[in-house]
């Protein structure tokens, strides 16, 4: 397949910090800087980093929400303003299609934050579902930034201080450097930060005067890839994606329980006899010695048979050794679980343990 | 002692006929930080070309190839728990394996060092 790359409204900034940049979702994003991946996966779990994650989808839904909310996992009714939940978005079957960032930063209906890779879809469905009874809009002139690390409170204390009487999980409307600019607390690192939605005409600008704190550094995507999975959180296409259900994925969490009870989601009735039955596969997080298990690496008990797959693996450079996750037959999910992991056909002895493999570092106040 | 290089971004050098192989610096650099190479065990028979260790960085595994036929004769232990001499040292203390090479003649199919900076370029 050949075509023209997307280009994020910071693309000439990443080239000029010297961003070796690879094909990503359709867009050409850095996957590093000088830093390494190792330099700026440390320089966000003890300061902050600063990522450009424009590629991701960002749109605002207004009209009949029942109609948004029958694709999703969330009560959209729940959510106050000023509040943010990560939701999943579910086939017929209640296999996983996205998972996604719901809030209400201001009075302006729905925002939502999708996957780069799965945002035409996403909308195209949520458009169609819809019809008539609300209107999906794409933003596509507004840049996305996520702040990550224990400093970035500090950064945002002199640039927006109003961002940081939020808690992780809330969102609003705020002026940063005279731009108009949605901030919410979240990310995806496991540490405290902050997401900002920015108007493409400052957005360069703005991503300027972050990297000019003296906390921060630009956080490639190979680093945001080694955060995410320390922090035990999901890649979607990977560890997640239409053949495995939240009860799988081990996000039962994200069911909403008022959901759960009208059982009124895509795929309801899978998931209520998966969750009874108590059999299937589940998501679960391994660390080994040596050699690092990488997606795909088959998971075998100690008698040889192969009882699951790794989704995710690499080098936590925080954990100083090799994590993974993967999908398990149940009667091995428990923490503590020995079995082994093969790497290029050699068995290299792993363990389940409960993620995330890092302590998560959100600011709840 | 000679020193070649291959397409694949291995370093050989030859001293009798015995060839200490490892990785070049801009491999290295190109990898990241090295977190594990796998290094096969003494007494291995390796044809050119050959799959013989794999070094991974905390982005990817990446496979090394032999330069040339020969036999394990001797690994770099040290690797197993400093993997970062690989960026560290590449073209020292950084080495992979040595071994007996059966036709030092091989060598000449290789790059000699203003030929794979060319290649780099």
């Amino acid at each position: 397949m050949t075509g023209t790359l997307f280009k994020t409204p910071l693309h000439a900034l990443h080239v000029e910090l010297g961003g070796k940049m690879v094909p990503f979702a359709g867009y050409d994003m850095p996957v590093q800087y000088p830093l390494g991946i190792m330099g700026e996966h440390k320089h966000t779990r003890e300061k902050a980093g600063l990522f450009d994650v424009s590629h991701m989808g960002q749109a605002r839904y207004i009209g009949d929400e029942a109609a948004l909310e029958a694709l999703l996992t969330a009560d959209l009714s729940a959510i106050s303003a000023g509040e943010q939940k990560y939701t999943l978005l579910l086939n017929e079957t209640g296999g996983i299609r996205d998972d996604l960032m719901v809030s209400r930063p201001d009075g302006e209906g729905i925002f939502l934050v999708v996957n780069a890779a799965t945002k035409d879809n996403d909308f195209a469905l949520i458009e169609n579902a819809t019809k008539g009874k609300g209107t999906l809009t794409r933003i596509e002139d507004r840049a996305l930034l996520a702040l990550q690390g224990p400093a970035a409170k500090d950064v945002m204390e002199r640039l927006c201080p109003d961002a940081c009487k939020m808690v992780f999980m809330q969102c609003g409307a705020f002026t940063l450097d005279g731009a108009q600019v949605l901030i919410s607390r979240s990310g995806y690192t496991g540490e405290d930060g902050f997401e900002i939605s920015i108007p493409e005409d400052d957005a360069e600008r703005i991503a300027r005067l972050l990297l000019d704190q003296p906390e921060v550094e630009a956080i490639g995507l190979g680093a945001r890839d080694s955060l995410r999975l320390e922090a035990g959180l999901c890649l979607y296409g990977h560890d997640m994606d239409e053949t495995r259900t939240p009860v799988e994925a081990s996000l039962i969490w994200a069911l909403s329980k008022t959901r759960r009870e009208r059982g009124d989601f895509p795929g309801a009735d899978v998931i209520a006899a998966q969750i009874d039955a108590k059999t299937c596969q589940k998501r679960i997080g391994l660390t080994l010695t040596g050699a690092p298990a990488r997606e795909g690496a088959e998971i075998a008990s100690k008698d040889g048979t192969v009882i699951g797959i790794v989704t995710s693996g690499g080098f936590g450079p925080t954990v100083n050794g090799p994590v993974a996750m993967g999908y398990i037959d149940r009667d091995f999910m428990q923490p503590g679980t020995e079995v082994d992991i093969l790497v290029r056909g050699k068995p290299r002895a792993a363990k389940v343990v409960k993620m995330p493999f890092v302590t998560a570092n959100f600011y709840r106040g | 002692m000679t020193t070649r290089y291959t397409e694949d971004h291995e370093w050989i050098s030859l001293n009798g006929d015995i060839a200490t192989i490892g990785i070049t610096a801009y491999a290295a650099g190109q990898l990241g930080d090295v977190v594990f190479v796998e290094l096969p065990d003494v007494g291995k028979s390796l044809k050119k070309g050959d799959e013989f260790a794999v070094v991974e960085s905390v982005k990817a595994a990446s496979e090394v190839y032999a330069p040339v036929d020969g036999d394990i004769v001797e690994i770099n232990d040290a690797l197993e728990n400093e993997p970062a001499k690989v960026n560290e040292d590449p073209a020292g203390d950084g080495w992979f394996v040595k071994i007996k090479v059966s036709d030092t003649s091989q060598l000449d199919g290789l790059m000699d060092e203003a030929a794979y900076k060319d290649h780099t370029a």
